[in-house]
């Protein structure tokens, strides 16, 4: 390895840079950060980065390499170089994320019920009835409190113009949360010393937070309700998510065949016999989750929850039937939700959205495939999507014919640059481009997790950052308007 | 707790002490080779006799060696006999049940999976010889049990997998010395003989009861050190510890006193337990230990189904008239 580790000649290359201003400098609340990279002994940051990935490792968070017959596996990559959101920004986004999570709360349960947004005209019936996640079961459902959404990952990113742009709602069931609090974990170790002067806000109380929220779901008569994480299974990718939160939240976590109900309330089985189940936070898509009144063949569900949960003998979190507004012709409309049920303007504003379903957008983004990502509404996870400035003529030819055939089902928006994070490629720092994904949990009241997961795309130019498609994680640090704030300076002792 | 927790705990447990005997039972006969005559090469073929997989072993590696026999019992994948296999099934347990164990405990298991993992795919350790190596696995899993014991509840998941390893090791234990009992045998001559001490001394060995032995029998005997193994009521590994203890995490289990029964499971094993204590030696060998040794090996099964019937929820071959046999 040659030489010494440092910032020295890294390069902002025109994009906006979370730890760098594009005259080079670091920005004020990265100074801590850089300087200490700097003055690290050589060979140090790799040294971390190595136990990092050795830790990942020994704790099992990994992946099975398919086809591989004897057994490798790998751990989600992991960068060392933390991304940091100074205070002032992250006040901003955090305001405007509870801002969204009221008036999506508002939209699923008058969408379901009153449906006065149809009413008012604010968006059009075709465009709610024809979205495939939007669940007729759910018709008439009145989730304790009004909400349904309890658990929330929104999707941001910044674009060249520095702001924050809201990409994705993931209202079903996002994950990586898991991730921002061992990401965290390690980095601690790592850097104690780091960590202390930075005044970086803790992430650890998320399960507890997280268990208060599912708590409070329960039937009101229920003393010491039984919560539990309903699981697909270990064959599941966010399996360890799964288990990690069941074991920090102290409940169990269950898979459907554990359960039952009888007498129209959920049971799981257990050595002593059929105890009662008051809350579950179920990792299952709604599709899934009861053979009866969803998909028949679902074999990871359980039959009759959903009665069960009509008749408000078990809470579900998050409700069924909130992916309607994880739609992205739905997510389109957001902004004017924002406007309609709150009277306020989006703080966070959306990435602009051709929908095809208008014949002038639809024109628009036919004339300008070139330019433009083209989404099917209903996928997610980077699929079913078209990226023309990097597509062939072919694969706009394709899109261009998808379009016509089935307008309803997509949306087009521009291009967007994603900001950058400097980031250890072999022997020196790269920017890579990255994402957020904050966590929001909708209780008594709307709570937004100091952190986050950033994700980033390890692949030189790339911007997706999709881990199934070459994406790492690095830790999240929001930084506290000191001194009011609590800061994540119980730093263990380095290993 | 939920019944499929239960059910993976139990046999997370079992899989590890079968992956720990497993060394111990090669480690053992490679120790004898080293300490005998030319001749006694034929010692890796009841190795894989005890298996009940000679076919497949046949099929597949042809004439027994020690080489070979240690490619099968230790790092064959394809067979879900080997340690390997061993400890895949009981990390893929553990991994099902990691909310429900110590973090610590699953980090163990899954070190301890990597590190025989990585021998293998090495072929062989380097800077190791063979009996290190199984010194390494009986180490790793002295580590897990000393983990779980250590940072696990001693509630009804900890009595799980206590179950499960009790059970496990007095079903190998009695195999180790039914193995043995059989190829030391064969000729009366050698009875009594230096290579006769040596050999049921690295019997003990494998089962880290030399030294207890010594203490309180000092000569080697053959009827001593099956009463040792089988009777002992103090010796960890021995067949009556394990039978005696795993009793008392049933009757933890379900809550009910010691000495009664209100299921097929501890009706079962209390009748076994208390078999072993009136059971002497003399009784033992003139009966022959061969049979001896499969009648407890029956046994110890029925127990196991009717654990898995009880409280796991699996339906097995148990007959049903003797399944709703209750005390009052």
């Amino acid at each position: 390895m040659s030489g010494k580790l440092t910032f020295e000649g890294y390069q902002t290359e025109g994009f906006h840079d979370e730890l760098f201003n594009n005259r080079g400098q670091p920005r004020p609340g990265a100074q801590v950060l850089v300087d200490f990279i700097d003055s690290l002994p050589e060979g140090k940051l790799r040294e971390r980065q190595g136990a990092i990935e050795r830790a990942l490792h020994r704790m099992g968070i990994t992946f099975a390499v398919y086809g591989d017959e004897s057994g490798t596996e790998k751990i989600f990559p992991f960068d060392i170089v933390p991304r940091i959101v100074e205070a002032f920004e992250w006040n901003h986004i955090a305001a405007g994320l509870k801002q969204r999570i009221r008036a999506l709360n508002l939209f699923i349960d008058d969408i379901y019920n009153e449906q006065d947004v149809l009413k008012d005209q604010i968006i059009p019936i075709e465009l709610v009835t024809a979205a495939a996640s939007f669940r007729r079961q759910c018709i008439g459902l009145r989730p304790p409190k009004g909400v349904w959404c309890h658990i929330t990952g929104t999707d941001l990113i910044r674009h060249k113009d520095g702001a924050v742009y809201v990409l994705e709602d993931n209202l079903r069931c996002p994950s990586g949360v898991s991730y921002v609090l061992q990401n965290r974990l390690l980095m601690k170790r790592s850097f104690p010393l780091a960590f202390a002067e930075s005044n970086v806000r803790p992430v650890f109380d998320y399960p507890i937070k997280l268990y208060e929220t599912l708590v409070q779901l329960a039937p009101e008569h229920v003393n010491n309700p039984q919560v539990v994480v309903l699981t697909p299974g270990i064959y599941n990718s966010a399996y360890y998510e799964h288990s990690f939160l069941a074991q920090q939240m102290g409940v169990e976590l269950v898979e459907g065949r554990d359960l039952v109900v009888k007498d129209g309330f959920v049971y799981m089985r257990t050595t002593d016999g059929f105890q009662r189940v008051d809350v579950i936070y179920r990792r299952i898509d709604d599709d899934f989750i009861d053979p009866t009144a969803f998909r028949k063949d679902s074999m990871l569900g359980v039959p009759g929850l959903m009665n069960a949960y009509r008749s408000g003998r078990v809470a579900l979190a998050n409700a069924p039937g909130t992916g309607i507004a994880d739609d992205k012709v739905i997510y389109a409309y957001v902004p004017d939700f924002i406007r309609y049920y709150l009277d306020e303007e989006p703080i966070l504003p959306n990435v602009p959205t051709y929908i095809c379903a208008r014949e002038e957008d639809r024109k628009y983004v036919l004339a300008n495939l070139d330019k433009l990502v083209v989404k099917a509404a209903n996928e997610a996870g980077g699929y079913g999507m078209l990226v023309g400035p990097h597509a062939t003529p072919e694969e706009r030819a394709e899109f261009a014919h998808k379009v016509q055939e089935d307008p309803r089902n997509y949306i087009a928006q521009p291009t967007l640059s994603l900001s950058r994070v400097p980031t250890l490629v072999d022997d020196h720092f790269e920017g890579r481009h990255v994402d957020l994904r904050p966590y929001i949990l909708y209780g008594k009241d709307v709570w937004v997790l100091p952190g986050g997961l950033t994700r980033v795309a390890l692949r030189k130019g790339s911007l997706v950052v999709n881990s199934s498609q070459g994406g790492g994680s690095k830790d999240t640090w929001v930084l506290a308007d000191v001194p009011e704030q609590v800061v994540d300076s119980e730093a263990e002792r380095p290993i | 707790m939920l019944s499929r927790v239960a059910d993976s705990i139990y046999w997370m447990s079992r899989y590890v002490e079968r992956a720990e005997n497993l060394a111990r039972f090669v480690d053992v006969t490679l120790n004898l080779i080293l300490d005998q005559p030319s001749h006694f090469e034929s010692q890796w073929e009841p190795l894989v006799y005890t298996t009940g997989d000679q076919e497949y072993f046949e099929t597949r590696y042809g004439e027994a060696d020690g080489s070979k026999v240690i490619e099968f019992l230790v790092f064959d994948r394809d067979y879900e006999g080997s340690i390997i296999s061993c400890l895949n099934a009981a990390r893929e347990n553990a991994r099902t049940v990691r909310e429900a164990i110590s973090s610590e405990a699953w980090e163990q298991i899954n070190q301890f999976y990597h590190m025989v993992r990585g021998a293998s795919h090495r072929q062989q350790a380097e800077n190791q010889t063979e009996s290190e190596f199984f010194d390494a696995i009986r180490e790793q899993s002295q580590l897990f049990n000393g983990i779980l014991d250590a940072t696990l509840s001693h509630a009804s998941g900890w009595h799980f997998a206590n179950l499960g390893r009790l059970i496990e090791r007095a079903d190998k234990t009695s195999r180790i010395l039914d193995v043995k009992y059989y190829t030391l045998l064969p000729d009366p001559n050698d009875v009594g003989t230096t290579l006769d001490d040596l050999q049921w001394s690295s019997v003990l060995r494998s089962v880290s009861g030399f030294e207890t032995y010594r203490k309180q029998f000092h000569a080697i005997s053959v009827d001593k050190v099956v009463e040792f193994l089988v009777l002992d009521r103090h010796f960890p590994r021995a067949v009556q510890f394990c039978i005696n203890h795993a009793d008392e995490s049933l009757h933890a289990i379900s809550g009910s006193p010691l000495n009664t029964f209100q299921n097929l499971a501890e009706q079962r094993l209390g009748r076994l337990k208390s078999e072993l204590a009136y059971s002497d030696v003399q009784s033992i060998v003139n009966g022959g230990l061969h049979e001896f040794v499969d009648d407890l090996q029956v046994k110890l099964n029925e127990v196991g189904e009717a654990i898995a019937e009880i409280f796991f929820g699996r339906t097995t071959k148990v007959e049903s008239t003797q399944s709703q046999t209750q005390s009052n």
